[in-house]
């Protein structure tokens, strides 16, 4: 399977996809799902035995993932098996490398000040 | 390249970066704590930031604002929780609304500035952020989106090198 990168602006681009995307990872159980997901593929059944919640509670977060796209879901056997969306999870990578991004900006800036001024003098 | 370690993390969605630099730490300390000196550099040149209320005390509220280029205002605020002169700095991050009000409907992060004086009479400068969502991240962002875009297309690559698929 081909697995395109989204980039910051095809994210940005569509404001639906973002809020589902963003809410869904809002919560920490959630977040926590995606992580389980990411190393195995497993049955619902299986991820829901991992919480003190109702099997029908981890239903309902996994199908919030689901829309967001976060997860996949497929069948096999009688066991709907659900994985991460690996493009998602690249999504909070790009968010971070940009914020690095700005940080390293402002803190070459910071280095000027201090080279430019370096008493502090400033009136 | 001032930045000695930046450290990411996906999960906790974290960013930590540690820069050293030569100045001794009470000067280091005014980049921060005189607010001319901090609008020389919290800002990019293409969004500079102007702080209007600044008094790093706790509980005290710092306002400013960035001007795009089209002249429009931004408005931020930082919330402070923590202050030690001049080795310690933490701030809940914030946005404002138009008239540079804290906005409650907005996602806010924490930062936490150290200072920690190096043997060479230098300053290491650690930044830590913490973001509650993939939201509160975005919104940062889009605070100076121009250099957030640019930056980004050059930057992704090599994270994403490193991203498990």
């Amino acid at each position: 399977m081909v697995v395109e990168d989204p980039s910051l602006d095809d994210l940005l681009a569509d404001d639906d996809r973002a809020d589902r995307v963003f809410r869904a990872l809002a919560d920490a159980t959630r977040r926590d799902i995606v992580r389980r997901v990411h190393r195995e593929e497993l049955s619902i059944s299986a991820v829901a035995r991992a919480y003190p919640m109702s099997f029908a509670a981890v239903q309902k977060h996994v199908a919030v993932l689901e829309r967001a796209g976060l997860v996949t879901k497929h069948r096999q056997g009688r066991e709907h098996l659900i994985r991460t969306d690996a493009r998602t999870i690249r999504q909070a990578a790009h968010l971070l490398a940009s914020l690095e991004a700005r940080w390293r900006d402002r803190l070459d800036r910071f280095g000027v000040v201090l080279a430019a001024d370096p008493e502090g003098s400033t009136p | 390249m001032t930045v000695t370690s930046v450290e990411k993390d996906l999960d906790a969605l974290t960013l930590t970066l540690t820069a050293q630099f030569d100045a001794p730490v009470e000067r280091t300390w005014l980049l921060w704590a005189d607010p001319r000196q901090l609008e020389r550099w919290w800002g990019p040149p293409t969004y500079p930031a102007t702080f209007v209320e600044h008094q790093l005390s706790p509980g005290s509220l710092v306002t400013y604002f960035m001007t795009a280029p089209d002249g429009t205002r931004y408005h931020g605020w930082w919330r402070v929780r923590e202050v030690e002169a001049p080795v310690a700095l933490e701030v809940e991050d914030g946005f404002g609304d138009s008239e540079g009000r804290p906005d409650p409907t907005m996602p806010t992060s924490v930062m936490q500035v150290r200072l920690t004086a190096t043997d060479d009479g230098g300053t290491r400068v650690t930044i830590h952020s913490t973001f509650p969502s993939l939201d509160a991240m975005q919104r940062q962002l889009d605070m100076g989106m121009e250099e957030g875009l640019t930056l980004a297309v050059g930057q992704a690559d090599a994270v994403l090198a490193g991203t498990p698929a």
